[in-house]
């Protein structure tokens, strides 16, 4: 149990999900230490956008325990999910930037809303954000107006205004042409070496080998194989997790 | 002066005032008709079963039943039974709000279902109540994409206030049947009558369309993204 890091700031244990007779997460448990970085692995509906949304209950799992930094969540609560998802901030593949408001405006919005912040306030932090991701000139154009990797850092910048204990990143990277995964890449790395704590689905191979505290291979809704990359991507060892990203790197290579 | 022309000019102050009252009735009902399908919207979309079920009823009455009977029905059997004293004109903007109201409902969801499901999933995952996702993310969006429908509603609603002669609403029709009774000019009153509609028409519509302009989201065309 222990993760030699002292106590965990996120534990969900056992999270079952089922969608009509589909069972989809067949009791998952993931801890992570404050800093840590664990990677999700493996090949596409295994589950691992499930599990991350039922982390932070935007798919409410059908049993299962959720704690984030001592606070245990009973999930029939909406008072309880509301304050979950402060804690813990969520980066979609497809950035699902709100569309009708500027960069600035979406993250204002919920500093104002969630955390009742003065528009001042909010928009001096937002543009503070904005910055960090190398995007104070873009703060007033429409998600429509901005290229995939600028939306995805607005995205960024929108999960961190809320000051979260956690990010959970949902194949960051996947949805953008390659040549603009560099910039979000970039700004991803930055935010790990700051400390920090993650969960995160990629298929990116130089996000995996130079991020992951661990790697977690789900197939089927089930966590099958989890390891550092030091041992699980060793030469010679025979893991499901060395065959599969010996499988991304022959695709990147026939790619290029 | 030709009589029918002479006819028309004298009775058009007359008219006039019933054109404010036709205003007056589609304007409120359209509003009334508004706050209605927006609340029904939310709840066929983001609501229980029996929530759901109630509206649904409720559509399929407004729906199914036409606007003449429905005036009857409320201004001469349940204002009456009830013993609700309501002018003509209350009773009018009263139906066909409730009538749009579920017309509306239908427009409002339909672009409730169109918008991608990550918007509110988006607003949930920064800590927003299923309220404040609404509020804040989900209507002004859904609002945008509406207006082209709701002008075509808005339209529809003032054709159908002329049904308020039946129960005589002194709107642009009754008073034009009035005048035509007396005079005989049936023709060119009745072609005035109807000009006055299709300018009515005419100005809500364009005002509408600068509308949807002005709150256009910049880098979306009509029909979606770039
Ligand atoms: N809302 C849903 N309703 C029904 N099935 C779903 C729903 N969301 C996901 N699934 C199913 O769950 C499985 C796992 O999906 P997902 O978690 O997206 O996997 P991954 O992210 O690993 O590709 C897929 O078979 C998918 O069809
Ligand atoms: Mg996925």
């Amino acid at each position: 149990m222990s993760t030699g890091k002292g106590n965990p700031i996120l534990r969900a244990s056992n999270i079952t999900k089922t969608f009509g007779n589909n069972t989809i997460l067949h009791g998952v448990s993931v801890e992570l230490a404050k800093g840590e970085i664990k990677i999700l692995i493996g090949s596409s509906g295994g589950g691992k956008s499930t599990l991350l949304q039922c982390i932070n209950c935007l798919v409410v799992p059908d049993s299962g325990e959720i704690e984030v930094d001592g606070m245990v969540i009973d999930i029939t609560k909406k008072k309880d999910l509301y304050r979950l998802r402060q804690q813990v901030g969520m980066i979609f593949q497809d950035f699902n930037l709100f569309d009708h408001l500027t960069a600035i405006d979406n993250i204002t919005i919920a500093l104002r809303k969630v955390k009742k912040i003065s528009r001042e306030q909010a928009t001096q932090r937002a543009r503070q954000e904005l910055e960090q991701v190398g995007l104070g000139d873009k703060q007033h154009l429409y998600p429509a107006q901005l290229s995939g990797g600028q939306k995805q850092r607005v995205a960024i910048a929108r999960a961190l205004a809320m000051d979260p204990k956690i990010l959970l990143l949902d194949e960051p990277t996947s949805a953008l042409d390659p040549t603009l995964v560099g910039e979000v890449i970039s700004v991803i790395k930055r935010l790990a070496a700051k400390g920090m704590t993650m969960i995160m689905a990629t298929h990116q191979m130089s996000l995996i080998s130079t991020l992951a505290d661990e790697i977690l291979f789900m197939e089927n809704g089930r966590i099958v194989e989890q390891g550092t990359p030091s041992v699980l991507l060793a030469k010679g060892n025979k893991s499901r997790t060395r065959g599969f990203c010996d499988s991304l790197n022959d695709l990147v290579g026939e790619e290029g | 002066m030709p009589e029918p022309i002479s006819v028309v000019i004298e009775a058009f102050p007359y008219l006039l005032q019933g054109t404010f009252l036709t205003a007056g009735i589609v304007g409120a009902a359209m509003a009334l008709g508004l706050i209605l399908g927006v609340f029904m919207a939310v709840g066929l979309v983001y609501g229980n079963k029996v929530v759901r079920f109630l509206i649904t009823l409720y559509l399929w009455l407004f729906r199914g039943v036409p606007v003449v009977v429905l005036l009857f029905l409320f201004y001469f059997g349940l204002f009456n039974y009830f013993n609700i004293n309501v002018s003509a004109f209350t009773a009018v903007t009263i139906v066909l709000g409730l009538t749009t109201g579920a017309y509306q409902a239908n427009i409002f969801r339909g672009a409730m279902l169109s918008l991608p499901r990550g918007q509110f999933k988006a607003a949930s995952g920064l800590g927003m109540t299923d309220l404040q996702a609404i509020k804040s993310i989900i209507l002004p969006q859904i609002l945008r994409i509406s207006i082209p429908a709701w002008s075509n509603e808005y339209s529809i609603i003032l054709k159908d206030s002329a049904l308020a002669f039946v129960i005589g609403a002194p709107e642009i029709m009754a008073r034009t049947q009035f005048v035509a009774s007396r005079t005989y000019q049936h023709l060119s009153l009745y072609i005035t009558a109807g000009i006055i509609y299709f300018v009515l028409t005419w100005a809500g519509v364009m005002a509408l369309r600068k509308l949807e302009k002005h709150v256009r989201i910049p880098g979306y065309s009509a029909n979606g993204n770039q």
